[in-house]
């Protein structure tokens, strides 16, 4: 039976790491990521795992090190936040490159100056295209299940990729709630042995990682890349169907949230989708026809799937726990417009930057939205294509 | 040679053929040639230790000629050569010349 618990989410992160059981993980505390780490730490120090831990100086270091055991054939693990992410830029894409299978969960922190420690997108913005996968998770659960399931989506044999899962820094990481922890024997079954490729310690079969590929090769590997990550959408459904088969609990590409018969939509990422479907709801009972989408494989960006659940719209705006300076729109706001370009009818369009260094986004701010969008949506006009909210002028 | 495709790549440039490297002919990098004084030699073999090309040939103990087809004429072995009496045995000279 599973078990039902009270934990945070970063309790959860560090439980279902401890069920993977890990070869190598390689870590640097980093609020608000420091509690997974330093739970699965205790984990290793009380043989609760056979991981090795390496603990190193840096998130350079920490990336390096899981860049090296998981070429030598290990499964491997780090955790990370913020500047913590920003500070492993260069290994990350050295992981992907190498096509390293690692998975590392990022707790969403703000970016400094000025430093600011709670939740806000801009760490996995900023790592968007370096050619990992990113997971984003709404709360504990999904934040613990898309924890077990990125190591089946990352170990594919089809995609060797490594995988960031992200949470929201303090509202999901350090909040307990109500959740369900599969039994280990579950877990341990449905990651299965981690098979490796080409590792570097089969010394019957020598081989050598990180060559220089210079104009006659390197955009061949590029495209062979970007064919990957094409190939990434089908694995993540195949592991989510066999994920429902163990837990009944369904996840996809992106969540919609009422829908499908909606004349209004929101989109948005991780814990402030929870807020939002509750005013939906209120809306809908009030006769107004609102629904929500919620990305959760944010790279890659399944953009075909993505436009079909939204072009039925009369409007829609996009929520951004981040701000791409100098981009105009916020980076979730350019992938659904991306999305959305490619579609023939589409709806109306606005970007609204929300909850930046962990501002509270309140349910008055989802009200304020989609009062706006039914506005738009009967006047056929865009007020203004870009706002702060719940910003003092 | 063909050059592949980008399907037919090892996923992350993994090199997967031991020794390979002996295919990648480095000597045509040169600008500067290393010329062999055998008269200086002490046969001391510093120039085969600190040579990163392993373009110093060893022939029973004893130094031999270089390998131009590796040789990238860096100068290392030049630098590093003690000679006799304060001759240089191995002296840097411009390609081509
Ligand atoms: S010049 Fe450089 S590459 Fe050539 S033999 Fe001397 S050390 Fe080796
Ligand atoms: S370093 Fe100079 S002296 Fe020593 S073996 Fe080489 S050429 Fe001869």
């Amino acid at each position: 039976m599973p078990k039902i618990v009270a934990v945070t989410g970063n309790e959860a992160v560090a439980e279902a790491l401890r069920q993977v059981n890990p070869d190598v993980c390689a870590a640097y505390p980093i609020t608000p990521q420091t509690d997974i780490m330093q739970r699965f730490s205790s984990f290793a120090a009380n043989g609760k795992v056979k991981t090795e831990m390496i603990l190193v100086e840096s998130e350079h270091s920490a990336m390096s090190a899981c860049v090296g055991a998981s070429a030598a054939g290990g499964r491997v693990i780090t955790a990370t936040s913020s500047q913590g992410l920003a500070l492993m830029w260069e290994i990350l894409w050295i992981a992907s490159g190498d096509r390293l299978p690692i998975v590392m969960p990022l707790v969403n922190r703000a970016l400094s100056a000025p430093i600011n420690i709670h939740g806000d997108h801009s760490d996995g913005m900023g790592a968007r295209d370096c050619g990992w996968i990113q997971l984003w998770s709404e709360n504990a659960q999904e934040a613990y299940d898309n924890t077990i399931q990125a190591f089946r989506i990352a170990e594919h044999l089809d995609i060797r990729l490594p995988a960031m899962v992200c949470m929201d820094g303090f509202i999901i990481s350090h909040s307990i709630t109500r959740m369900e922890y599969l039994e280990d024997e579950k877990v341990k079954s449905f990651v299965g042995e981690f098979k490796t490729l080409n590792p570097l310690l089969d010394i019957e079969k020598p081989v050598s990682y990180g060559p220089l590929i210079l104009t006659d090769y390197y955009m061949e590997y590029r495209k062979a890349h970007e064919h990957v990550m094409s190939k990434v959408p089908g694995v993540v459904k195949q592991v989510a169907d066999e994920f429902e088969k163990m837990t009944g609990r369904k996840y996809g590409l992106f969540e919609t949230y009422r829908l499908d018969d909606a004349e209004v939509g929101i989109v948005v990422l991780n814990s402030a989708a929870g807020t939002t479907k509750d005013v939906i709801d209120e809306y809908r009972a009030k006769g107004i026809k609102a629904g929500l989408l919620k990305p959760r494989l944010f790279r890659p960006f399944p953009y075909a799937e993505v436009g079909d659940a939204l072009k039925h719209l009369k409007a829609v705006c996009v929520l951004d726990r981040a701000d791409a300076f100098g981009g105009s729109f916020g980076p979730l706001f350019m992938d659904i417009a991306s999305s959305l370009y490619i579609q023939d009818k589409k709806p109306l369009m606005f970007n609204r930057i929300y909850g930046l260094g962990g501002r509270d986004y309140m349910p008055d701010q989802a009200e304020h939205v989609l009062n706006e969008l039914v506005e738009t949506a009967k006047t056929g006009k865009v007020q203004s294509v870009k706002e702060y909210i719940g910003v003092r002028e | 040679m063909k050059q592949k495709g980008w399907k037919e790549l090892t996923p992350g440039a993994v090199v997967t053929e031991p020794g390979s490297s002996k295919q990648f002919k480095t000597g045509s990098w040169r600008a500067f040639k290393p010329r062999w004084i055998e008269e200086n030699c002490i046969h001391c073999l510093f120039c085969w230790v600190y040579c990163p090309d392993m373009a110093i040939t060893v022939k029973d103990g004893k130094r031999g000629e270089f390998n131009f087809d590796y040789c990238k004429g860096c100068g290392i072995c030049a630098l590093e050569c003690p000679g006799k009496k304060g001759n240089k045995a191995i002296v840097m000279e411009e390609e081509g010349n």
